[in-house]
């Protein structure tokens, strides 16, 4: 038993390091340390810079011209990345479509797909989830239907992050109706420029558009898109679930915000002291940095078994829970420390560049926003409650 | 103890609650929160009519104060509507610091227009790096000529854009948290060196930051100089007992909308509100409710207590269960939703975000954890 990162592991740490000092472009830092939105260019210019490296892909093995890096060191490298304010990489192609591709598709999908994510050159999105198929995804309606060479899809898709900017989605569509729910399922790759295929933004409650409706009337999908065999995208579906494992708990991320809080309370004030000094303050911090201490452990202990070839587990479900209510209470505390300037809301404030005068302390802009918006996090990625029913099925055996 | 209202009270209660879900329904809210002006003057005109803005004004200038009770089911039928009127800042506020800290004469000059809804007067006290500290005032008002110079800075004076005056609490002596040496002032909005910074806030109401560098005639004084403080504590608890239970009624339309909601929602066959995780969360919701009701009932009606200790204590107490309740169940609300819960378009992501402002409004909920130590200790 030993909690310290070995000197390899350490060196890798500082070479990460010098490298994003070296690398990661300023305004970009800017933006994401400040709580500013950070723009599509920004995070496919990031992409861009870290393929350059041959970095482009953190967690893919070599053959597909990742870094082949074990779990650990992606971690680190997660981390170091959000530590120093990097944009975070898209995981729909990094994390989701591209493991799917590299296990599952045929060679020509991975020459046609797999470079332009590490370039940054092709946009993905996730299509799973539809009106009436959330939590109950198996339900789903979306139809594809098998004509000579190509699929007719139809149905509609929704809550798809970024898909405005996307150029191609991975959906899971019903390929058999008559089979039962998860067995009729296919895993196909649709390019967003089809015709037939729209996009139409929902309204989220901080005012911002980052989901969708994808609406598929009469869409003509090439049946060399359809990965591995029909009606077995089911199993694709949950080998990829397994596999947004590394940065589920969002550790990383959860020190940057940690880091950013202790520096608003430092400059805010309560009964003209610091409120850093405050025991009300202070102690509700300290907790949520404990709970923090712990996860981190929870997680190197998950990502050590997964580099020594033990089998995925439902332990992800315990990290995703934890990490999203970490995130959710630095978002609170965080409301909670810049007082009734939480209240002033405008939109352009959290625009990088914003020149116009601002209500109150420019760290208090995008703080109730951002509250607004982490709400989201507990309820995407599968709810935290489906994450407690498998906990209650596949670990407690109930 | 008695918890049943008068047979008028009910009255005033039913008609305010039909008005509003007649005229405030969400598309017509909706309507007004896009609107420019960001809430809508006959909606205020309407409330004038059915006396509502002569609540906290005294029967001596045509109203109705004391009235803890009426307040009371006017704020929750306000919250259960979202609405976005300057009820709380001008009608409460405004009007009860008029009351407590103006002169007879210039009571009678304000008041009876502002229950009559032609005229508007909002606080403008709280300032940068105050956070809730009632007392810590840096503005300064200084004689000058026969009048005053006001100089200094107000944060986020709600309804600031929609008002008519400002009632600007500053300092004419003592240091920077003396609760001596405040004096308030009645600046008009419109008055030169008063630069207003106007904005909405996070759950769409119209508000400002204010700087002042103004020259007042002298007359613009309100009451004694130097004696403001007990008057803005005592109007503030009013506020504090109008703000929850305008929370009770914003907290019971979170609830009932997620009731209704999982009722109708169906994922694996069945409603979702046939699981029993949501069930057990709906029902700890309903526990906030009923707990931030009665502490509701409790803010009431000791918001007139003179022993300024005791009811300090009861309106924090209330604060701090009404502020769990707005957290508990804002979040609960919008988790049980899904996805729809983090869009615009259902009420329940506006009662959430009206849930949070309430809860960080007149003070957050460790900031009355704090009064109502500070309250207790040596008895009271
Ligand atoms: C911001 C955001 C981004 C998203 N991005 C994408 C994307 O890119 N691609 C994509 O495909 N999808 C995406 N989603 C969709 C997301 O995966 C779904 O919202 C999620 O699966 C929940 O489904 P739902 O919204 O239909 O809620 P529902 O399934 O209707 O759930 C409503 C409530 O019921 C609870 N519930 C449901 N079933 C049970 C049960 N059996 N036991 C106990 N409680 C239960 C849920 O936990 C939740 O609290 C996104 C969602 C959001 C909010």
């Amino acid at each position: 038993m030993d909690l310290s990162f070995t000197p390899e592991q350490q060196r890798f740490r500082d070479e990460v390091r010098a490298f994003l000092d070296a690398s990661l472009p300023a305004e970009m830092r800017e933006k994401v340390l400040g709580g500013l939105h950070v723009s599509p260019e920004d995070t496919v210019g990031w992409q861009r810079i870290l393929h350059r490296k041959g970095w482009g892909g953190p967690g893919w093995p070599q053959a597909f011209g990742g870094t082949g890096w074990d779990p650990v060191r992606q971690f680190i490298f997660e981390e170091e990345c959000a530590a120093a304010g990097a944009p975070r990489l898209l995981p729909f192609g990094l994390k989701m479509v591209g493991p799917v591709i590299m296990r599952f598709g045929n060679e020509a999908q991975q020459r046609r797909h797999l470079p332009p994510i590490l370039s940054g050159d092709e946009w993905w999105c996730q299509g799973y989830s539809e009106p009436g198929s959330g939590s109950d995804l198996a339900s789903l309606q979306t139809r594809a239907e098998r004509q000579g060479e190509h699929y007719l899809v139809n149905g509609q898709k929704t809550w798809i992050t970024l898909a405005q900017h996307a150029t191609w989605i991975f959906c899971l569509v019903r390929t058999d109706r008559a089979a039962k729910a998860q067995a009729g399922i296919s895993f196909l790759l649709v390019d967003m420029r089809s015709p037939g295929v729209t996009v139409r933004p929902i309204v989220m409650l901080d005012g911002g558009h980052e989901v969708n409706e994808v609406w598929f009337e009469d869409v003509k999908v090439p049946a060399e898109n359809l990965v591995g065999e029909e009606n077995k995208g089911w199993t694709y579906a949950k080998f990829l679930l397994g596999h947004e494992r590394t940065n589920i708990a969002g550790i990383g991320a959860s020190k940057r915000e940690l880091a950013r809080l202790k520096r608003v309370a430092g400059d805010e004030r309560k009964h003209g002291r610091p409120l850093l000094e405050d025991p009300f303050f202070a102690a509700r911090l300290a907790q949520v940095e404990i709970e923090l201490m712990a996860l981190e452990i929870t997680n190197l202990r998950v990502l050590s078994a997964e580099a020594q070839r033990r089998a995925p587990g439902p332990e992800a479900s315990l990290l995703k829970i934890k990490g999203t209510e970490i995130q959710q209470a630095l978002t609170e505390l965080w409301v909670q420390a810049v007082g009734p300037y939480a209240l002033p809301f405008r939109r352009e404030a959290l625009e990088p560049g914003f020149a116009g005068p601002h209500a109150g302390p420019e760290h208090a802009a995008p703080a109730a926003a951002t509250y607004c918006n982490m709400r989201k996090t507990s309820i995407y990625g599968g709810s935290n409650e489906i994450q407690k029913n498998i906990i209650t099925q596949l670990i407690l055996g109930l | 103890m008695d918890f049943d209202l008068t047979a008028e009270q009910q009255l005033l209660g039913d008609t305010v609650q039909r008005f509003l879900a007649k005229e405030y329904a969400f598309e017509a809210r909706r309507r007004i929160l896009r609107s420019p002006e960001g809430w809508s003057r006959a909606v205020w005109g309407r409330l004038a009519e059915l006396g509502l803005l002569g609540l906290q004004v005294p029967e001596a200038h045509g109203g109705m104060a004391p009235a803890p009770v009426e307040t009371l089911l006017t704020m929750t039928a306000l919250g259960r509507a979202l609405c976005l009127e300057p009820y709380l800042s001008s009608a409460v506020l405004g009007t009860a610091l008029l009351a407590a800290q103006a002169s007879p004469a210039q009571q009678a000059a304000l008041l009876p227009a502002m229950a009559a809804g032609e005229r508007l007067a909002v606080p403008a006290h709280g300032e940068p790096g105050a956070r809730y500290d009632l007392s810590r005032v840096s503005t300064r008002a200084a004689r000058e000529g026969g009048g005053w110079r006001l100089r200094g800075k107000k944060a986020v004076v709600l309804h600031a854009p929609a008002a008519d005056h400002l009632l600007v609490s500053a300092r004419t002596s003592g240091g920077e948290a003396d609760e001596a040496g405040l004096s308030l002032f009645l600046v008009p909005r419109e008055a030169g060196g008063v630069k207003l910074l106007s904005y909405r806030t996070i759950d769409g109401q119209v508000a400002a930051d204010v700087e002042l560098d103004a020259a007042l005639p002298g007359d613009a004084l309100l009451g004694g100089e130097g004696t403001a403080f007990a008057a803005i504590s005592s109007a503030w608890d009013r506020g504090l007992a109008a703000l929850c239970a305008e929370a009770v009624g914003v907290l019971q339309a979170t609830l009932d909308a997620t009731i209704e909601y999982t009722k109708t929602r169906r994922q694996f066959g069945v409603p979702i509100a046939k699981f029993q995780a949501l069930q057990h969360r709906m029902a700890d919701m309903l526990i906030h409710v009923e707990q931030a009701r009665s502490m509701g009932y409790l803010a009431a009606l000791r918001a007139g207590e003179p022993d300024a200790r005791e009811r300090r204590r009861a309106l924090s107490a209330a604060k701090v269960v009404v502020g769990q309740a707005c957290r508990f169940v804002g979040q609960q609300a919008v988790q049980l939703h899904g996805g729809m819960g983090v869009t615009d378009e259902l009420a329940v992501s506006h009662c959430f975000k009206r849930l949070l402002a309430i809860e960080l409004s007149l003070g957050d909920t460790d900031h009355h954890v704090e009064r109502f130590i500070a309250a207790s200790v040596g008895g009271a």
